[in-house]
């Protein structure tokens, strides 16, 4: 866990300090460490100390069948958790050769496009907090309630939703869910404008995070940067654009970039993809096909509902197929990896299968993870004030960070 | 360019370094005997029409059946495998290249099996590195900081090893 400095000769320590910050400060949000070497104000080096929040996800993957392990993601990156449901079945479908029916790839689409909405609204909010501007943040996190709440109507659920199962979901979207959509879609716009009228031209946030933590395309390449991160230092690659998976590939939006890498653009480029998700939201809510939500019955993937189960014996039989220990769904003897564009970056899972119906091994790739390790190279040479603003604008999640 | 075709490259250039390959596969891969991977891995990065310039994941697998009765079934011979997931920018195409390790070096339990690093290669891999030696128990020889990443420095076992016990007790706290 500990990866402390190497000391360098006294004489040169001499005017340094070593600095901790965190795990448990109020900046960091979530349980993470650095040990800083300073000088003045300024910080030479940083050496990230994670493992705060290691709770063992990949091993209790190997323990949960594809469905029940939904309820784990939820837990990785708290702030999207219908992102982490959607790219866990994501994973498992390819593994299993699944095609789901488009009603629900449609409504899997809005619902991976409103939790891109939420995150970017908690990370810039919360980047705005940490430096200085604490109405920003109210505005963001008052629409993060309204988000709770549509999630509240489709799945019982505001946090950890677990909406995703195999080869379909919990249940299908209500009217009213429709309508609380065509709510937010209605009134989002004002709010965003209101938020980047108090931001964009703020002239301590932007003298704050102008000019730091600058990311390369070269180093975002090499460091497999992904998501607004990669994006906001020129790397074109969204997979929404690039693989689309679920209704991408039928839908209309804009790839939002930019090349100064800076916190300010990341901070941008997130803001500006909230009008893009928006768009997708718009567009697949009007499309909405009808039909079925789930995989046909007879596949016996999924749970029937409970008015087949009483009142037909094939309802019930599969009820029983399903549920039963070892009489589970088969998977093949495969492994693949498959990611989607989580609002963070590229959330993939690479499942290995020994034909049962639970993981033989479910390793995920945590874009927090990929991007802390960034952290020293950006932070290096800036001040000690900047390391909220480059925390703010990586937006890590230590739950996923850790995992 | 597809999987088949780089294999036959990477075959063609290092003859028999590259061991194996299951073109199959959901997600087909190039096997890699351990010595080569650093060589191998720099020809994918830096060869124009290759160009691998980023790992985007890398994970260890431990490959055991601990149930006797299983085992016959299990169809993998007990051994680990570092898995790497590449991706090319400039090409948009991606590989997935495998290394077979034993599970203990010379069979000796107890001594994790050693493959050199490509942190060298791909900056990033310098912490997947550290996660797969720490939860897998793979020792990446040529790794700059080769220290746990997860678990605590004084953790014992590699616990996504499939024969790990978790430990009685850890500073005095009960474990199970």
């Amino acid at each position: 866990m500990a990866s402390v400095v190497e000391p360098e000769s006294p004489v040169e320590q001499e005017y340094r300090w070593t600095l901790n910050f965190g795990p448990q400060h109020p900046a960091t949000h979530t349980t993470l460490r650095l040990i800083l070497q300073i000088e003045g104000e300024r910080v030479l080096h940083a050496a990230p100390d994670i493992g705060y929040l290691h709770s063992g996800f990949e091993k209790i993957g190997e323990h949960l069948n594809y469905n029940q392990y939904v309820t784990v993601t939820d837990r990785m990156n708290y702030i999207s958790p219908m992102a982490n449901n959607i790219a866990w079945h994501h994973a498992v479908e390819t593994l299993l050769g699944i095609e789901v029916p488009k009603r629900c790839k449609y409504i899997r689409t809005i619902l991976a496009e409103l939790a891109r909405i939420s995150d970017h609204l908690l990370c810039n909010g919360a980047a705005a907090l940490d430096t200085g501007a604490f109405t920003a943040f109210l505005y963001a996190f008052n629409q993060r309630e309204v988000l709770y709440n549509i999630f509240e109507t489709l799945c019982g659920a505001r946090f950890t939703t677990s909406y995703t199962r195999v080869g379909g979901l919990m249940y299908d979207a209500t009217p009213k869910f429709i309508e609380q959509v065509r709510a937010f879609v209605k009134n989002f716009p004002q709010v965003h404008g209101e938020v980047c009228r108090l931001l964009n031209r703020n002239r301590i946030f932007v003298e704050r995070t102008k000019g730091i933590g600058v990311l390369s395309k070269e180093q975002a390449i090499n460091r497999s940067a992904t998501g607004p991160i990669a994006r906001a230092s020129g790397v074109t690659r969204d997979l929404r654009k690039d693989e689309p998976y679920l209704a991408y590939g039928d839908l209309d939006f804009n790839v939002v970039c930019s090349t100064e890498g800076d916190c300010f653009h990341r901070y941008l480029v997130r803001m500006d993809e909230m009008l893009e998700s928006l768009k997708i939201v718009e567009q697949a809510l009007e499309n909405l096909p009808a039909g079925p939500v789930n995989v046909p019955m007879a596949d016996r993937l999924i749970l029937p509902d409970k008015s087949r189960v009483y009142n037909t014996i094939e309802g019930l039989i599969t009820h029983f197929e399903v549920v039963m220990t070892n009489r589970g769904f088969q998977a093949p003897r495969d492994e693949c990896y498959a990611a989607i564009e989580a609002p963070n970056g590229e959330l993939g899972f690479y499942l290995v299968s020994d034909g049962s119906d639970i993981a033989y091994r479910a390793r995920c790739r945590p874009p927090s993870f990929i991007h802390f390790a960034l952290f020293p190279d950006l932070i290096q040479g800036h001040m000690v004030s900047d390391i909220v603003a480059v925390l703010g604008s990586l937006n890590i999640i230590a739950a996923e960070l850790d995992r | 360019m597809t999987t088949a075709e780089i294999h036959q490259q990477l075959v063609a250039r290092f003859g028999d370094k590259i061991t194996g390959a299951n073109l199959e596969a959901i997600d087909p891969w190039v096997e890699v005997a351990s010595a080569a991977i650093v060589e191998v891995a720099q020809y994918l990065k830096s060869e124009p029409s290759l160009v691998f310039d980023a790992l985007n994941n890398l994970c260890g697998v431990d490959y055991l059946e601990t149930d006797a009765k299983k085992a016959a079934k299990f169809g993998h011979e007990p051994h680990v495998e570092v898995v790497y997931h590449l991706y090319s920018y400039t090409h948009r195409h991606s590989l997935v290249v495998k290394v077979k390790l034993p599970r203990w070096e010379s069979d000796e339990a107890g001594r994790l099996p050693d493959v050199p690093s490509v942190a060298g290669v791909w900056a990033i891999a310098d912490w997947h590195e550290r996660e797969a030696y720490d939860l897998v128990g793979i020792n990446f020889t040529g790794h700059p900081n080769l220290h746990r990443i997860l678990c605590a420095e004084d953790w014992v076992g590699h616990a996504l090893r499939k024969d790990y016990e978790f430990p009685l007790e850890y500073h005095g706290i009960r474990g199970r």
